[in-house]
């Protein structure tokens, strides 16, 4: 190399203002931005299931009388939840953040391309929200059924720039994904081999094999619904020979694998914090590993248990409950391996350590309930119940929030060098349990005795519970309030902390650089291979 | 600061680029074109994010390519995460036929289709005569295999001159591929809008097509490449990306040709 080409590789442009972030090609600056988006998201995620449990607080209706308009809520609350809150946080926020630090290396495998990801999220929340605000707006819900979905029952734009968000935010995946792999496989620091990588970046790995192989399934699905809405196709209508039921599967091809993509990180983070406030190692490293490799795979073969009212043969059905069942084994490994890593260790209850508790509390509860709606034969009783979105909300969507708020506490003085203020933490994560146990846990009764989801009114008997549900829903609101004056209290006056601020527990890569982590880490790759005993 | 310092490892840290914004701007602008042009409107706007796009993708590979030959950005490490980027791509890519395939199979087997349960080809369905253009085009499409793999061949073994003839036979077969492809669309006597069997026969072909476009648009860059002797034994991940691609294409063809047109078309009527 000569001395030219030498000065050429260490030039390093590093913009300031909003170049800085708009041409990003550092992946900490973009994990900020995907954590920034997903701030955003949630307040507007949040304010619609607000406005849900405002008109389900009573029997009748109380303040939306357009019924579309309510089930653009539902939609509205699903999608940004889904594709705009949790994945950008754990996949593009935390993965990109911790990935490269914790494996040793310097940046992303492709920086720009890691950029694009993230705009084409922004312009895909852009597009979303037109979506809601055109032609009285999606009211599909988020799996989108046709014939709801097709030009007879949605004949404005507003499904299709749902759709066209959908494709955007599938490209940012896509590409991310490619990314994140590459970068797992290529840039790991010398002697980190497979076997050695801190539990998260597995997770990050088995989630982005299933983006890669799921989400083109939903692109090619919305690209029928497409042309079937506007230029004549039949793949989903009967008229022209075609089957509703053919979307069902494929969405749900997609939308089973999309459920692991959100709960997998949510693994990887639960193991490092655990291992770290309990100052053990993971009970079980490599049974952790392929627990979660297997839950991945088998999330691809399930997908018809989302099905059982459609008249699938009853042999298939047996099929998708035997293997919807199988999924309990490598879950159960997760959950024994979490316990038997705190057995005996000295547990430090701070707050990452905490909402890691209410992860494990609310997996446990959706997991057994998941049991009883593998069932084809109870799901007939289940099917479209409350019972299915307390199932849901627990074991995927408030325990990934969760895992998100354990993340966010447990990295925060790493990415900002501030710690947050610890009594306002607390009390934030007793506010939350207690919300969204009180919002959840009485669905389950309201959906056993029959209460339907996505419909604005129910009879006077559901009245009790949905009172209780939304006292609960306003209290887990105010706390997300509480959460961003926790944020603004932690950049504005945190305490300043050290590189490793959680001490002998914390034992990855990126405990090692300073906090807040600099520009650019690991410019001297670490040596990880076993080092002889002195 | 960095600029001080001599890199000690073998990743490229890209510069910032603006290249990522303005192919969010033309997604966009295609987004909201292609709404306006479905609804009745007039196509222009979804176009100028097309021609976006492509200004996009040329400015962005261009700096890659620029990047590939100074020598310094593209060490053995970083060449071969581009190769794994690619057969990543390539790999969500199957999923998207996968979808596609999904849904042909979905309407044409009788245990899954009401339509199939009495007849495939649905009735008043003339398909294609498998082993006349079809099977022409499957002739076609393994040749530009070979001849895509002489070019490697004779890449492999520095010689420039011989890779680019390859690789223009290639993309002539490409092009030819194409041509026939528009002609049999317009031969058909079964139109798009005819029901489950021409949206599932259009858009499986139709999505191939364009990525035989994609892809003899990418063969051609090599092309001008390696006539620019930019390709060296053992340093030519543009043309490796470039073959896999073409490869990728040639192998989905393969199942359209068999499962869609042969099987598909051969036809039967439930006993």
């Amino acid at each position: 190399m000569s001395n030219e080409a030498a000065a050429h590789a260490g030039h390093d442009h590093h913009p300031t203002g909003w170049r800085r972030w708009l041409y990003s090609t550092n992946h900490k600056d973009i994990g900020t931005m995907y954590l920034v988006l997903s701030m955003v998201g949630a307040l507007l995620g949040g304010l619609m299931s607000f406005l849900i449990r405002l008109e389900l607080q009573e029997p009748g209706i109380q303040f939306i009388s357009d019924f579309q308009f309510y089930n653009v809520l539902v939609t509205g609350h699903g999608f940004i939840m889904v594709f705009f809150v949790v994945m950008p946080a754990m996949i593009g926020g935390f993965g990109n953040w911790f990935v490269p630090l914790m494996i040793g290396a310097p940046d992303m495998a492709f920086p720009r391309m890691n950029n694009i990801s993230f705009w084409l999220l922004a312009a895909a929340l852009v597009l979303l929200l037109v979506a809601a605000l055109t032609e009285g707006g999606p009211g599909t819900g988020w799996t989108v059924y046709p014939p709801l979905s097709n030009a007879t029952y949605h004949p404005g734009a507003g499904v299709d720039f749902g759709i066209l968000s959908l494709h955007l935010a599938g490209a940012s995946s896509v590409l991310g994904a490619i990314n994140l792999i590459t970068t797992i496989f290529n840039m790991r620091a010398p002697g980190m081999t497979l076997h050695r990588m801190p539990l998260f970046v597995w997770s990050i790995l088995v989630t982005a094999f299933l983006l890669l192989f799921a989400i083109p399934v939903l692109a090619g699905a919305l690209t029928m619904l497409l042309t079937d809405r506007n230029f004549g196709t039949a793949f989903f209508e009967t008229a022209g020979g075609g089957d509703p039921i053919l979307w069902q599967h494929l969405f749900w091809f997609f939308g089973h694998p999309e459920v692991y993509i959100i709960i997998i990180p949510a693994f990887g983070m639960i193991s490092q914090i655990v291992s770290t406030f309990s100052k053990k190692p993971v009970f079980g490293y490599l049974g952790m590993v392929y627990a979660m490799v297997s839950i991945g795979f088998v999330g691809f073969i399930v997908w018809a248990h989302h099905m059982y009212m459609v008249g699938l043969d009853v042999d298939t059905r047996a099929y998708f409950v035997t293997a919807t069942m199988v999924i309990a084994v490598p879950t159960g490994i997760k959950i024994f391996s979490w316990l038997a890593t705190m057995w005996g260790g000295s547990i430090d209850f701070r707050a990452p350590m905490l909402f890691a508790f209410g992860f494990i509390w609310l997996f446990v509860v959706g997991g057994v309930t998941g049991v009883v709606l593998a069932n084809a034969g109870a799901d007939i009783a289940f099917h479209d119940t409350y019972f299915v979105v307390a199932h849901f909300h627990y074991v995927m969507a408030i325990a990934a929030v969760f895992a998100m708020f354990a993340g966010f506490y447990y990295w925060i003085g790493k990415m900002s060098g501030r710690q947050y203020p610890r009594a306002l933490a607390r009390l934030h994560f007793w506010t939350f349990f207690i919300g969204v146990n009180v919002a959840f846990f009485p669905q389950h009764f309201s959906g056993m005795a029959g209460m339907p989801r996505r419909i604005p009114d129910y009879p006077d008997a559901f009245a009790g519970w949905n009172y209780v549900s939304s006292i609960g829903s306003y209290i887990t609101f105010a706390s997300t309030l509480l959460f961003f004056v926790v944020v603004w209290k932690t950049l504005k006056s945190g305490e300043k902390v050290a590189g490793n601020q959680w001490g002998e527990g914390a034992t990855t890569l990126e405990w090692t650089v300073d906090s807040p982590a600099p520009f650019h880490t690991h410019e001297d790759l670490p040596d990880m291979n076993p080092q002889p005993a002195e | 600061m960095a600029s001080e310092t001599i890199k000690k490892h073998p990743y490229h840290m890209v510069n910032p680029s603006h290249w990522p914004a303005v192919g969010t701007l033309a997604a966009l602008i295609m987004a909201f074109g292609g709404v306006w042009y479905m609804k009745e409107g007039p196509i222009y706007l979804f176009l100028a994010g097309v021609a976006l796009l492509v200004y996009t993708s040329w400015g962005w590979w261009r700096d890659v390519v620029a990047e590939s030959r100074n020598g310094v950005d593209h060490t053995n490490v970083v060449r071969k995460g581009l190769r794994m980027g690619m057969v990543f791509f390539i790999a969500s890519e199957v999923m998207f036929f996968f979808a596609f395939f999904w849904a042909f199979f979905h309407s044409s087997m009788p245990m899954l289709s009401l339509v199939a349960q009495e007849v495939w080809p649905p009735k008043g369905i003339v398909p294609l005569h498998t082993w006349s253009l079809p099977f022409l085009n499957t002739l076609i499409l393994l040749s530009s295999g070979v001849t895509v793999t002489y070019a490697h061949h004779k890449l492999l073994a520095g010689n420039h001159k011989a890779t680019a003839k390859g690789l223009l036979a290639t993309i002539i077969l490409g092009l030819t591929f194409t041509g026939l492809q528009a002609y049999e669309y317009a031969e058909a006597t079964f139109k798009f809008t005819d029901g489950i069997y021409s949206s599932t026969f259009y858009l499986a072909t139709g999505f191939h097509g364009f990525h035989v476009i994609v892809g003899t648009c990418f063969l051609m860059v090599c092309w001008f490449r390696a006539r620019a002797e930019h390709f060296t034994p053992e340093a030519h991940v543009g043309f490796e990306a470039a073959a896999w691609y073409w490869h990728f294409v040639d192998v989905v063809w393969l199942f359209l040709f068999t499962v869609v047109y042969w099987w598909g078309g051969s036809g039967y009527v439930a006993g």
